[in-house]
């Protein structure tokens, strides 16, 4: 099986160890990784401003880099959200509309597609608390929603519970939205670092050690929210307990 | 029109620590009862299907549906008046009320009458009127706009309420006990029944094949105001038809389940004909709305049933209250209702929003609320909404982003962290990011060099 490595413009300049895991674990699968050299972004931070003639050379680049892969897998949630339901400034042609559904986000990668069923390598003797973004949430479906009152099933969860010695928080509000929102961030930042604030000290309260998301992107902000309070929360991508990290 | 900057307006709401930690409690708490009243039905998303169908059907069929209505609410002797705006609405509702010599009216809680602003135009023009919902009175007597369309007054705090109630009702300053507050708004309000010459009400369901409009409350000041007093108005949108009298049967299951958590309103009442010796009028208000059903992306939104769910849930709104809208409409849904009235004045609120989704999942008649705000950013972008260093940010990200060569150039840049920050977390020079929020940590390399490095030899 031939993936192509998606790896998104923050990952690739802050959070390099993210997208190594993410090799590195498809490659423990015996999955072919190629990983196209000229990607930049998928075009989400400026497609989400509304401005679409802006974000249809930086979509057009990203079909260019991808097209002819069976898949495309990348460690991020709120990217292939993106690439899956709004990659739409540029004509869709058959080739966009299969780089578009060929892509996939490496948590359910893992879950639906490659079925994995055990991970002897990990091992993570830590408190957690598990951060499903919006877009994995509610957009790609990784886990039942509270509003909708539905069975209980998270895939996130359901890979992590078979790593060694880890154990969860229970935040009081799992499904809230942490307040990151790409231009959000910055346009509302007010009401973005409030949020954040509360994110984190709902899992602070919840006992966790550690906050684990499949989306840097929320990661990055609460970080940067932990850190101004002062609080001792540490963060890790899915891909980093999976693959093996001990801490 | 200046255009609202809600941003600005949040940082006031949130740095009243106290009021925004109650805001946002108590709304969660609404938000947590409706899903434990959600849960206890187990049609309940069937419920939704068929509330979107009904009023997806009404509103393609609305100028049937509103013949019918009229036809049935004249046959019951109601007078039945058509108004194009706001302006035609509240000429008619005075004329209605200076032919009756009327001094005084009472009225129920209504958004479409704060929509089109009825209160102003009637006390400019001598006639009192007196709110009746408690939330909305506590509004009224401090000359504020409804802050939630269910719970006017929720970003107030009870001291806050004794405050207002101690300087225009006389309370007792010290006093902030609930009970003894809305005691006293009841002990006061009561003898405006009394006296009103003429009453009103909004209208939550229009019933087309009775002629009937359905008004719930759980205060009993809808029923009060519509049958003491000898003059009854009624304003109604015309969004409100519903075909048959079995659709409330979805419909009032839904409303006060989403909105409060409560199985259903203390008072579901139908007017359907004037009381004996008494006179009833019915005015079916357009105000943008045919307009909005002729929009493609954004008619759906015609389906609102005006819960308030969406705004209880909406981690935005609950931190930065619904005055920071400064719209009648405020959270999700005043982000997608608002600027079809003034495009430039509400252009930033669709960026007040993370997308997050959650308004959609609890929005008891499905209207996609989250895409829509995200339609509303294109509309925003093609009519050059943008304020100019937004736009000028995202079109240098853009360059960036398109470009492999000049992606490589910006992002290997290694000296400080603050220049690996995308363009866009920097665009403003009060660097917006790090006001509130450390900067991440400066990695030693990038992905893409450490691929080169590690696994270069197989491309």
């Amino acid at each position: 099986m031939k993936v192509a490595l998606f790896i998104p413009c923050y990952v690739d300049a802050f959070y390099a160890e993210v997208g190594i895991a993410t090799l590195e674990l498809l490659e423990r699968f015996g999955v072919e990784v190629d990983y196209p050299l000229n990607q930049t972004c998928c075009g989400q931070v400026v497609a989400n401003a509304g401005e679409q003639d802006d974000a249809a050379p930086v979509e057009a680049l990203f079909v260019e880099n991808f097209k002819g892969y069976e898949y495309i897998v990348g460690p991020t949630g709120s990217c292939t959200h993106h690439i899956r339901l709004h990659l739409d400034a540029i004509p869709q042609t058959d080739e966009v509309r299969k780089v578009r559904t060929r892509c996939y986000e490496l948590v359910e990668f893992l879950h639906d597609v490659l079925k994995v069923e055990e991970f002897p390598w990990a091992e993570f003797p830590h408190k957690v608390g598990l951060h499903t973004s919006c877009s994995t949430l509610r957009s790609l479906r990784h886990a039942s929603m509270s509003e909708l009152v539905e069975p209980e099933f998270s895939k996130p969860l359901a890979l992590l519970s078979k790593v060694k010695g880890i154990s969860f928080a229970q935040p009081k509000r799992p499904d809230e939205c942490c307040g990151f929102g790409g231009t959000f961030s910055v346009f509302e930042e007010p009401v973005s670092a409030k949020m954040g604030y509360d994110k984190v000290k709902d899992h602070v309260e919840a006992g966790a050690e550690y906050i684990v998301s499949a989306d840097s992107s929320c990661m990055m902000h609460q970080q940067g929210c932990a850190k101004r309070l002062g609080l001792d929360l540490k963060f890790i991508h899915i891909a980093q307990i999976l693959n093996g990290a001990r801490a | 029109m200046k255009r609202i900057d809600h941003a600005e307006a949040s940082s006031h709401f949130i740095s009243e620590t106290a009021h925004e930690a109650f805001h946002d409690k108590r709304l969660w708490d609404l938000r947590e009862k409706r899903d434990r009243e959600v849960g206890s039905i187990p049609e309940f998303q069937e419920l939704r299907n068929l509330a979107s169908v009904i009023k997806e059907h009404t509103l393609t069929h609305l100028a049937d549906y509103l013949e019918q209505f009229e036809a049935q609410a004249k046959a019951n002797g109601v007078h039945v008046h058509w108004a194009l705006d706001a302006e035609e609405h509240n000429r008619i509702v005075y004329e209605i009320l200076s032919s009756h010599s009327v001094r005084t009216l009472v009225k129920s809680k209504s958004m479409l009458t704060e929509e089109c602003e009825l209160r102003q135009y009637l006390e400019r023009r001598r006639i009192e009127v007196v709110e009746t919902d408690l939330g909305e009175r506590i509004q009224q007597l401090d000359d504020e706009p409804p802050s939630h369309i269910v719970v006017p007054a929720v970003h107030k705090l009870r001291g806050d309420v004794a405050r207002v109630f101690n300087r225009t009702l006389g309370t007792d300053a010290d006093n902030d006990d609930p009970h003894y507050l809305s005691e006293q708004q009841r002990v006061k309000t009561r003898p405006y029944f009394v006296k009103a010459e003429a009453g009103m009400t909004g209208c939550n369901f229009a019933v087309a094949e009775t002629g009937g409009v359905v008004v719930c409350t759980n205060e009993g000041n809808a029923d009060l105001s519509a049958t003491v007093p000898p003059l009854f108005i009624a304003s109604v949108g015309i969004e409100k038809l519903v075909p048959r009298l079995q659709d409330l049967a979805v419909l009032v299951r839904l409303l006060s389940r989403s909105a409060l958590g409560s199985p259903i309103t203390q008072y579901t009442s139908q007017f359907r004909a004037p009381r004996k010796g008494g006179e009833m009028h019915i005015v079916l208000v357009d105000n943008g709305r045919a307009e909005r059903l002729g929009m493609e992306q954004f008619w759906t939104s015609l389906k609102c049933i005006r819960c308030g769910a969406c705004m209880n849930t909406c981690p935005v709104y609950r931190r930065s209250g619904g005055l920071s809208y400064g719209a009648v409409y405020s959270g999700p849904i005043g982000i997608i209702l608002n600027p079809t009235s003034d495009l430039r004045k509400f252009s930033n609120l669709p960026y007040a929003s993370t997308l997050n989704g959650s308004c959609t999942n609890v929005c008891p008649v499905k209207i996609n609320i989250h895409e829509q705000i995200y339609q509303w950013r294109r509309i925003m972008a093609e009519h050059n909404q943008l304020p100019f260093v937004k736009k000028a940010a995202i079109k240098l990200t853009a360059k960036v982003l398109s470009d492999p060569k000049q992606f490589r150039r910006t992002v290997n840049v290694t000296d400080a962290a603050i220049e690996h920050l995308p363009r866009f977390l920097l665009y403003s020079r009060f660097n917006a990011w790090g006001r509130q929020r450390e900067v991440p940590a400066s990695p030693e390399q990038t992905f893409h060099a450490w691929y080169l490095k590690n696994r270069g030899r197989k491309q």
